[in-house]
């Protein structure tokens, strides 16, 4: 048994009066992808951005309940920039800064003060290699990033990810917005990653969670309604109401 | 459908006819501006250009010497009269006036920002007369009894200039700032950056042409802005040595010396309006440019 | 943690302006110890750093907070010492019907002034109006036609007050042979204001509903009849906000009326007759330096009515802001 990055216990929360996750539990282990499904407003995306404290963007969000990272609680003394920094995230829609390819890369590890142009080189070359973006960035480092594919775009947004180091890696959709073959490269992409990082996944498409999740949560309505390891859950689902969504008849 | 409901060809005809006439009015309406900017250049540039032809191009922009008594037409130090006021008021309004455009946009409580948008709201409705008003009987007095100078001068017109052209830096800033792809800034917070450095390193640079154009539009006003300057700067046509000396801005020029000016001297004048008129046009050009770029 | 309100940490960064010394970054004590604890694989990134961003944090939001107070001191500053200066000095006999130098009544200008407001809407809204409806009924956004009358109303917007000034004193003054009037003034002044009424205007018919329009047409009501009737109604609250702050630029304008419809202190005899507004009166008065107590008055009856003015078209946004919301 590997050891749990995250544990998610008794979590609610709130947005104003609306109640969008109703007592959570589960815990998520290290180096292992884990993939969220569900049909829209279940509220899977809610949960993933609970967990680098993204939610406290949104006016009249609550949250209760404990959330660690490694036994630490991320909603208590932890400073949250620094939790941004080990739980980083690739968001549904490609958000390259306007700035060059470099730039982009170099953002993080600039924030955290690191000002030594060798060491951001190698930083910067690093990253793209661990999100296998290297030979196609290479000779466009100076760049806008603005002008790249959307899929390109992806990828950056996976390497300035990687380039702060995180522990975990958040994903909201990151294919969504992409082509399929965008979509097999980030695939693939996230599959090499894995054994570096813990990944958590919010994904539509269960084609998706099942080619390359370790496990799989399906929520409704705001409930985790199972979690399994991923070929189980697709073969032999436990509740009827996962089955029922698999099998497409619902959603 | 019954036939009283139809309408009679002569009643159609009448109809077409208003229709017609009704859509040229609106046509007319529309053409007044354009109109208005034709009368405008060929009245102030037809005036302006004969004059400088008599006095001659370099004598007249590049001459420090304005004594027309003497027949000396050079508005050199106009120029770079209303280019010190104006380059002075940027750097007193410009900063002061993109912070406030950032607290706004990013700092400021649901319930104070009305009010807060309302002020500045207030502020650029305030008439120059006031703005004048008030820099004579507080920044002038302020100077002359704090610093070793006679009031009136260009750090009175800069401040004044500088508190003038903040609403238009705010408006402008804000709404750009407003307008950046909230996915930049998301992506900021979530690589562990700060409030602070996900909105000075990524959302203001993003919104940067927009901030520019909201600069160079205070560049516009302060170098069109007359009453307020006059009342302050002094008003001696030389160059100024230092911010503590007095100064006369084109704007100046034109207005202190227009009631009695006759012949040359009244085209001269005319022609420094000319001179203000180019560098507003360039001025404006660079706004567009800016402002279309920061749309982009 | 228990009941943390998530969006606590947003709302201490918002905070009134003096708080800096509070927001959530200020932890650092606690922070950097559990720091220590979580220190992690990352070799570069250490807490060291964690704490100049934290500085560099501070020291912005200083100046962001900073620079807004200036801001709002400066506003306050200036509206509050005009009132307060103003207002024990504003007498009766500033406000009968004949100024003289022992009286300088104000009340000419006060009659010029609302004389020049009325002649200059009457001969600029409609224009702006008309021109509006054309650029958005008319015309498509990209012919060429559109394109210069947006270039000629973007320079008209561009134009400082003096350049005006000087325009009518050489067309309408002299060419027109009007005299220093407060028509010359007025016809300055609507040239000035066209390109604000147009361009509210124009903002205000193109968030009327495109339904209403085709509602109207699918009728058989014609086009000019569907302008009229039904896209001209719902646009009016944000032409009135519009035509609001010409009237406080009319109000305040002096630079433009100097050389057009003069500094003459007489009450209205007529609209071929020189007359200062309460703006050129101010002018005058504080360029004379005689009368520092009347200079101060007439400052704050000017101020005072652009906060009415100011107000009216702010009651006039926030009622638009509100169905706007509601649709």
């Amino acid at each position: 048994m590997k050891k749990n990055k995250i544990t998610i216990k008794d979590t609610n929360l709130y947005y104003d009066d609306f109640h969008a996750l109703k007592d959570i539990n589960m815990e998520m282990a290290e180096n292992e992808i884990t993939a969220f499904i569900g049909p829209s407003g279940c509220g899977k995306s809610t949960l993933l951005k609970s967990l680098n404290r993204m939610n406290d963007l949104i006016e009249g969000c609550k949250i209760t309940g404990d959330i660690r990272l490694d036994g630490e609680d991320i909603y208590g003394n932890m400073d949250v920039n620094l939790l941004r920094k080990r739980v980083g995230m690739v968001f549904q829609r490609p958000n390259p800064f306007p700035m060059s390819v470099y730039d982009n890369i170099a953002y993080g590890p600039r924030t955290h003060g690191i000002r030594s142009r060798v060491e951001l080189d190698e930083i910067v070359e690093n990253s793209l290699r661990g999100a296998a973006a290297w030979d196609d960035f290479k000779d466009r480092l100076k760049q806008s990033a603005l002008g790249l594919s959307g899929g390109q775009q992806q990828r950056l947004c996976i390497a300035r990810a990687i380039a702060v180091e995180p522990e975990v890696l958040l994903m909201d959709e990151p294919t969504s917005a992409l082509d399929p073959i965008s979509t097999a490269k980030i695939e693939e992409l996230v599959q090499e990653i894995k054994d570096r990082y813990t990944v958590v996944i919010v994904t539509h498409n269960m084609q998706q969670a099942a080619r390359i999740s370790d496990v799989t949560a399906f929520f409704l309505l705001g409930e985790l309604i199972e979690m399994e390891k991923t070929d189980k859950i697709f073969s032999v689902p436990k509740d009827k109401r996962t089955e029922d969504y698999i099998t497409g008849r619902f959603g | 459908m019954s036939t009283g409901m139809r309408k009679s060809h002569k009643k159609q005809l009448m109809d077409t006819i208003k229709e017609g006439g009704v859509g040229f009015a609106f046509l007319v309406s529309a053409l007044v501006s354009v109109a208005a900017v034709i009368l405008i250049s060929i009245f102030i540039f037809a005036n302006g250009f004969s004059a400088i032809g008599k006095i001659g191009v370099a004598d007249f922009l590049l001459g420090e010497k304005w004594k027309p008594a003497m027949g000396l037409f050079g508005i050199y130090p106009m120029i770079i009269g209303s280019i010190y006021v104006t380059l002075g008021a940027v750097v007193i309004g410009a900063p002061i006036g993109i912070m406030t455009a950032v607290y706004l946009a990013e700092y400021c409580p649901k319930k104070i920002y009305p009010l807060f948008s309302g002020l500045i709201n207030l502020m650029a409705g305030i008439p120059s007369v006031l703005y004048g008003f008030f820099g004579l009987v507080v920044i002038v007095p302020l100077i002359r009894d704090n610093l070793n100078s006679q009031g009136m001068s260009l750090l009175a017109a800069s401040i004044l200039l500088g508190i003038m052209i903040l609403p238009t830096i705010v408006a402008i800033s804000q709404s750009s700032l407003k307008a950046v792809n909230p996915g930049y800034y998301e992506g900021s917070l979530a690589l562990g950056a700060t409030h602070e450095r996900s909105i000075f390193a990524v959302k203001m640079k993003a919104a940067g042409s927009g901030i520019i154009s909201a600069v160079i539009l205070g560049v516009g006003r302060a170098i069109g802005e007359t009453m307020a300057v006059i009342m302050v700067a002094g008003n001696q046509a030389i160059i100024p040595k230092s911010v503590l000396e007095g100064v006369r801005t084109m704007t100046g020029n034109i207005v202190i010396e227009m009631g009695y000016a006759t012949d040359l001297h009244r085209q001269a004048l005319l022609a420094t309006a000319a001179v203000l008129f180019v560098f507003i046009l360039l001025v404006n050009l660079a706004f567009s440019i800016f402002l279309r770029r920061s749309s982009q | 943690m228990n009941q943390a309100s998530v969006s606590e940490q947003d709302k201490d960064m918002n905070l009134e302006l003096t708080d800096c010394a509070c927001s959530p970054n200020i932890r650092t004590g606690s922070d950097s110890e559990s720091d220590g604890k979580s220190k992690i694989s990352s070799s570069r990134i250490d807490s060291k750093s964690t704490v100049r961003l934290r500085m560099s944090g501070l020291i912005a939001r200083i100046l962001v907070k900073g620079g807004a107070l200036i801001t709002l001191a400066v506003i306050f500053t200036i509206v509050g010492y005009i009132l307060i200066k103003g207002i024990p000095n504003i007498k009766l006999n500033l406000f009968e019907w004949e100024y003289n130098s022992e009286n300088v009544s104000m009340m000419p200008a006060i009659v010029n002034t609302i004389v020049m407001v009325v002649v200059t809407l009457v001969i600029a809204v409609p224009i702006g109006i008309g021109a509006a409806v054309y650029m958005v009924e008319y015309v498509s956004k990209g012919s060429i036609l559109a394109k210069v009358i947006k270039l000629a109303i973007e320079t008209l917007a561009g134009v400082p007050s003096i350049v005006y000034g000087l325009f009518g004193a050489l067309f309408f003054v002299k060419f027109l042979e009007f005299q220093l009037s407060i028509l010359a003034g007025c016809l300055t002044l609507a040239i000035m204001i066209l390109p604000l009424v147009m361009g509210t205007t124009e903002e205000a018919l193109r968030m009327v509903p495109i339904s209403y329009k085709e509602g109207s047409l699918a009728l058989g009501a014609t086009r000019v009849q569907t302008i009229f009737k039904v896209q001209l109604g719902p646009a009016t609250p944000g032409i009135l906000s519009g035509v609001i702050i010409a009237v406080g630029r009319i109000v305040g304008e002096s630079a433009a009326l100097v050389f057009t419809s003069g500094t003459i202190a007489k009450p209205l005899v007529s609209m071929l007759s020189s007359g200062r507004t309460l703006s050129v009166h101010m002018y005058v008065l504080s360029g004379e330096g005689f009368h520092i107590e009347q200079t101060y008055a007439t400052a704050t009856v000017l101020m005072v009515l652009v906060l009415i003015l100011n107000g009216l078209s702010t009651l006039i946004a926030k009622k638009l802001g509100s169905k706007n919301e509601n649709e």
